[in-house]
């Protein structure tokens, strides 16, 4: 059963061996020529599974990997159940919602401790579950990197995620993720990637000098 | 034609962000009466913004003339001006904003500043009929994924470095491609790249919904100069490999908003394997492809007048005091009151 058509994979809800999966399927995308269609499939299909068992390593809640099929560009996962962060985030109390920011700030920073770039950290891809855990999902844009740079683009994304999707309560989010972030890289490195992403903002276009990003 | 003030209202807009200098004249109800351009064509090299806004300042009053006969109907007509004040080239927007001026204290009427970014979306949806799409802004300054949500045309994705048009124009600089009157560099690319065969491999970066070009630029100018490849070749990989990123993301904030349409504006939105790409991702999400004529795609005075009424019609106009201009005035950073009200 289809329960999600993203822009890079489709997600399907399966039995598989008395298991309850989730089955992403990386189809062809018919807009591409299809020798970079097939460079970009395989290669996210290889990879993420990769770097979804080395977040494990990391301490970072990911589904379990049960079968990679290359040819097929098809991932068989665990499924998770529980809800999108996206979902859950607008109903929580303000203090709800910093405590789960600050979960949010401490796994992304093991990931970093380890070299993983997740690539699209987004609301939607981090699920809450009933027992309270944030499962982390969908690696297909994430990269090996301990750069300053990568790191600092990375948390961009996370910034501009709450930005255009949680306005209301943007700034407070975003710096809980910084502070839970801190807990585990140390003061230090969060603070040396805080810097980066002030520069990367100013690097955008059409920030203004004084840096007026939109709340 | 009566000769007291008609009981039709019209904004007179003008665009002066980049290379191009234009006037457009819409009546309130978003008929476009006029919409001239005038584009200035650099001898060698990229826009000197200086060079631009002197080539503004010449034929400024030749446009705004040529304007009103095309409207046919008189400057005393006007009921608001419209400028672009933001984002651009500064001495380009200043020579905009002073005309802007002038008229507006010569009829005596309000001014609005308009975000240019914010006029291509909305006149994409008056043309086209689109009423909350996802929007792709694409061309030689901006490259952008937005959608509207709360008041705010919220910036999704966009590039991290440099323009994909710019891009694209660079890499057709280096090829010694020369730009022509009505025949920009992204058509030559266009062109040569249909009769390319043979897909090269070249970085494809996108983070999330953003995208960077420049490492792409660089490596593409690379194999240029190594000579091993067809130009043909080159222009094909190129435009395969920045036009799946852009659609890429554009897919990727379609199934994230769950929005109905699918908006293709600004300059390299003429670009027909764009075009193609987009309209089969928005088929697959069961939303309606819209793609902004070329007259509307490229800056025009007509978007600057449009989003003026907008505007206007929500009691948003501008003391002449404050109407300096905004060189990096974010799209995200204007509060827009005229849509799903």
């Amino acid at each position: 059963m289809l329960i999600k058509r993203g822009a890079e994979a489709s997600l399907y809800l399966e039995e598989w061996h008395n298991r309850k999966v989730i089955m992403k399927r990386r189809l062809p995308k018919k807009y591409r020529v299809s020798k970079l269609d097939e460079e970009i499939r395989s290669y996210r299909t290889l990879h993420e599974p990769q770097i979804i068992h080395r977040a494990k390593e990391a301490g970072v809640p990911t589904p379990t990997i049960f079968m990679v099929d290359i040819a097929e560009a098809t991932v068989v996962m665990e499924f998770i159940n529980g809800k999108q962060v996206k979902q859950v985030l607008d109903d929580f109390s303000a203090e709800e919602r910093c405590r789960l920011c600050c979960v949010i700030g401490n796994l992304i920073g093991r990931l970093h401790n380890h070299g993983i770039i997740h690539g699209d950290l987004t609301t939607s891809n981090m699920i809450l579950t009933p027992h309270g855990k944030v499962v982390f999902v969908d690696f297909g844009l994430s990269e090996h990197s301990t750069e300053l740079e990568t790191r600092g683009v990375d948390l961009h994304l996370m910034k501009r995620a709450f930005q255009s999707t949680h306005y209301k309560y943007a700034k407070e989010s975003f710096n809980m993720v910084m502070e839970g972030y801190a807990e585990a890289t140390g003061n230090e490195a969060a603070k040396n990637v805080l810097e980066k992403i002030k520069e990367i903002e100013k690097r955008g276009r059409y920030v203004s000098e004084r840096k007026e990003v939109a709340v | 034609m009566s000769t007291h003030r008609s009981a039709v209202s019209y904004c007179l807009g003008i665009e002066s962000t980049a290379d191009d200098f234009s006037v457009g004249i819409l009546s309130f109800n978003g008929d476009v009466l006029a919409n001239i351009i005038s584009a200035y064509i650099p001898e060698k090299g990229g826009i000197h913004p200086r060079e631009a806004a002197r080539h503004h300042a010449e034929v400024a009053g030749k446009v705004l003339e040529e304007a009103f006969q095309k409207a046919r109907i008189k400057p005393q007509d006007i009921q608001v001006i419209a400028f672009s004040q933001g984002p651009g080239m500064g001495p380009c927007l200043r020579t905009g904003a002073t005309a802007a001026r002038a008229l507006a204290a010569y009829l005596q009427v309000p001014l609005v500043g308009v975000n240019h970014c914010v006029a291509h979306i909305e006149i994409g949806k008056l043309v086209t009929g689109a009423k909350d799409p996802v929007a792709l802004y694409v061309s030689g300054g901006n490259t952008i994924v937005s959608a509207f949500e709360a008041g705010r045309y919220r910036v999704f994705g966009e590039t991290l470095d440099i323009a994909v048009g710019n891009c694209l124009d660079v890499f057709a600089r280096e090829a010694g491609l020369r730009q022509e009157k009505g025949v920009p560099f992204g058509a030559m690319v266009e062109k040569m790249a249909s009769q390319g065969r043979t897909f090269i491999s070249l970085p494809y970066t996108v983070k999330g919904m953003d995208l960077s070009f420049s490492g792409l630029l660089t490596a593409v100018v690379q194999l240029l100069h190594e000579g091993k490849h067809p130009l043909e070749d080159l222009c094909f990989s190129l435009q395969e490999t920045v036009f799946s990123m852009l659609t890429e993301v554009t897919e990727r904030a379609l199934a994230h908003t769950e929005k109905r349409e699918v908006l293709l504006t600004g300059g390299v939105a003429a670009n027909k394997r764009l075009q193609s790409m987009l309209s089969q991702i928005a088929d697959e999400h069961d939303a309606r492809f819209c793609v902004v004529p070329k007259e509307y795609a490229l800056d025009n005075g007509a978007m600057i007048a449009w989003t003026g009424i907008l505007a206007y019609q929500h009691n948003i106009t501008l003391p002449v005091e404050k109407s300096f201009v905004k060189l990096r005035w974010r799209l995200d950073a204007v509060y827009a009151p005229w849509v799903g009200g």
